[in-house]
């Protein structure tokens, strides 16, 4: 029972960073029809810049000082990429819904050489406190400390997020724009502005995302290609959670989390069943996709 | 006109067929270390050219032709290579119910796993794809039961390989010729089939499917058709891969890269035509072996960083050529011809209509 509870746990927490990833994902696809490739790109970018500054800040800070730092550097580095790329190569493309994907792929492979070339494939260390790595223990069982953070980071993002849309004047016409694009801008209402915001919302929430991955599950390893694979488990939450429905991304999140994580240590220890947590997955989205093909909060496709 | 253009292609084919015999020194434009024509690095580089055009000719099939962004293709190849590599070399089975078994795997995966994705349409289609393809990766990494040998890949080993097609270097020519037959087997797949009633249907799918369904076509067939056909070809590619490279590694023949580098070829060369898509993916090989040969030069170590590093990665290269091809250039390489065509014929017209025009002005 204990095994259990802890494994939900740390599902959970794997939920949560998918929310993260996946989120910003959706609401790009709700309002703009876009399927951005780039927000892999926009994981790997903010794990980078965070382990950028935190490399270059003196050490003598201490190590919660520099974490902080890093996600506050992750959440900018994320949000910078992906309002630049919108701004620079989605716009000149509006109209055109294949074209904005195929760039998105492109500047993704550009990219990711790029810091291939620059950093090699290697993984590279983000520094931590070491309070991160260690467990705390709660009812008899021990929870690392990590899986907190990202449940933390999870909730105040998903929480922050609805406010945002529901309360404040941009997150409604994001919301109205979700609903009827052409609706909002026949009122006058400027779309390309809200076009930008959740390219920058969506890349915050990336950047984050990228670099809790890695300090959660890959033992504070960045690597150039780390995005790309954590962005298509982003893409079938989407799918599942259904396109635009921020809610149904954090229930297809947690959803996704749990299985992958029980899917993992109930039957990946046999011989040949290494890779079953994330074969599990996409069994999921089949099934889903034949119970239910609009995903499971969403309303048209 | 079309007498003239299937000309010009079954000279190319003969043209390409009789590479392996001109021994011509061409310095600066070969991909491979030696500089001559039918070397085997130029040979390989050159086969390799041939089978990812045939692999491209089948994609732009559901993605040029119907209008479905799939990023499943890589699934297909994968299985080509890892099929036919399994029967051969653990199991020991002659060459043509290999073959038949590979083709025969594809055929099931194509058609079940191809009826769940096309359960949704547009973008959800595109995702459901790749994770599909996504999971065929995993695995294959996982190495079950031996099988595909994992992150070290599976060498092709068989001794009921015909001898002329193992994988020595005195047998590259062969492998050359193998490769260059897929490409004009596949090309004239995809043209009868483009050419057809059916291929009409799958325009009508990319035009407005909508309009199809009221009509009472079932475009769901259609496209699962389309799906089958683009994913056999890309399994046809795979086995010429396998026999021509001789070791299937998962990070070369079934990441999602591969797929993307289809992709990208069939955008390059211009999506919806054939020669289009032959043309990307001639260049897009030779010019990523071409970059990997420049960035191995000796004197481009000596090159200030910030030029080396952007420089010696192909897939930025290609990468950036690719963002600029879909922004600036529309329609790719087939695209810029068509319009010139088009403008032509336009002038033409209007020279044509010119003094008609202007004796009907002054009658009355």
């Amino acid at each position: 029972m204990n095994v259990f509870l802890a494994l939900t746990f740390s599902g959970i927490a794997l939920g949560a960073v998918y929310f993260l990833a996946a989120s910003g994902l959706s609401l790009i696809y709700g309002l703009m029809d876009i399927l951005n490739f780039a927000h892999g790109l926009f994981m790997t970018l903010g794990a980078y810049v965070a382990w950028d500054v935190a490399s270059h800040l003196p050490a003598s800070w201490g190590a919660p000082l520099l974490f902080v730092i890093a996600l506050v550097a992750s959440i900018l580095g994320g949000a910078l990429a992906a309002g630049l790329t919108e701004v620079i190569i989605i716009r000149p493309l509006y109209g055109r819904p294949i074209g904005q994907i195929l760039v998105t792929i492109g500047l993704d492979l550009a990219v990711v050489g790029l810091l291939l070339g620059g950093f090699g494939s290697n993984s590279l260390s983000v520094p931590v406190p070491l309070w991160l790595i260690e467990a705390s223990h709660v009812g008899g069982l021990s929870l690392p400390n990590s899986d907190f953070v990202a449940l933390v980071a999870g909730v105040i993002v998903l929480v922050s997020l609805e406010l945002f849309l529901r309360q404040t004047r941009y997150g409604i016409t994001i919301r109205a724009g979700v609903e009827n694009r052409d609706m909002v801008s026949a009122l006058g209402i400027n779309v390309g502005r809200a076009f930008t915001l959740v390219f920058v919302i969506g890349g915050a929430m990336a950047g984050l995302a990228g670099l809790l991955y890695a300090v959660v599950f890959s033992g504070d390893l960045i690597s150039p290609t780390q995005g790309d694979s954590l962005l298509i488990f982003a893409f079938i939450v989407v799918v599942i959670g259904g396109l635009g429905s921020i809610r149904g991304s954090a229930v297809a999140a947690l959803i996704v989390g749990l299985v992958q994580d029980y899917a993992n240590f109930y039957l990946g220890s046999h011989p040949g069943m290494a890779e079953i947590g994330n074969l599990s997955v996409v069994l999921l989205l089949a099934l889903v996709l034949e119970w239910r093909p609009r995903g499971l909060f969403g309303s048209t496709l | 006109m079309s007498r003239r253009r299937g000309a010009i292609g079954l000279g190319l084919v003969v043209l390409g067929a009789l590479i392996p015999y001109i021994g011509l020194h061409l310095p600066w434009v070969l991909p491979s270390t030696v500089n001559v024509v039918n070397s085997t690095g130029t040979l390989t580089v050159l086969a390799l050219c041939f089978i990812f055009a045939g692999v491209a000719l089948g994609y732009d099939v559901i993605f040029g032709y119907t209008g479905l962004l799939s990023l499943g293709p890589v699934m297909y190849f994968a299985t080509g290579v890892y099929v036919f590599d399994i029967t051969l070399t653990h199991w020991n089975w002659p060459l043509v119910p290999a073959l038949l078994a590979t083709f025969a795997t594809s055929l099931v995966l194509a058609v079940v796993l191809g009826a769940i994705a096309l359960r949704v349409s547009g973008i959800a289609f595109t995702m459901v794809t790749l994770a599909f393809a996504q999971a065929f990766y995993y695995l294959i990494e996982d190495n079950p039961h031996g099988l595909t040998g994992g992150d070290t890949g599976l060498a092709l080993y068989s001794s009921r390989l015909p001898a002329f097609m193992s994988g020595a270097v005195s047998n590259t020519r062969n492998l050359y010729w193998i490769a260059l037959g897929f490409l004009v087997v596949s090309y004239a797949v995809v043209w009868l089939v483009t050419e057809s009633a059916t291929g009409h249907v799958l325009v009508a799918i990319r035009e407005n499917e909508r309009r199809l369904e009221v009509l009472g076509v079932h475009p769901f067939r259609y496209k699962l058709a389309a799906y089958t056909l683009s994913s056999l070809v890309a399994t046809g590619g795979g086995v010429a891969y396998i026999l021509l490279i001789g070791t299937a590694v998962p990070s070369a023949v079934a990441s999602v890269t591969v797929t993307l580098s289809i992709l990208i070829m069939v955008v390059l060369g211009g999506a919806g035509t054939r020669w289009g898509a032959v043309t990307g993916a001639i260049v897009y090989v030779y010019l990523q072996q071409y970059l990997l040969k420049v960035a191995a030069e000796p004197s481009f170590a000596s090159l200030p960083a910030f030029l080396r590093v952007p420089l010696s990665q192909p897939q930025f290269l290609l990468g950036a050529i690719f963002v600029l091809f879909v922004i600036f250039v529309p329609g790719g390489v087939a695209g810029v011809v068509v319009r010139r065509r088009l403008r032509v014929a336009a002038e033409r017209f209007d020279a044509a209509s010119a003094t008609p025009s202007n004796t009907v002005q002054e009658e009355p």
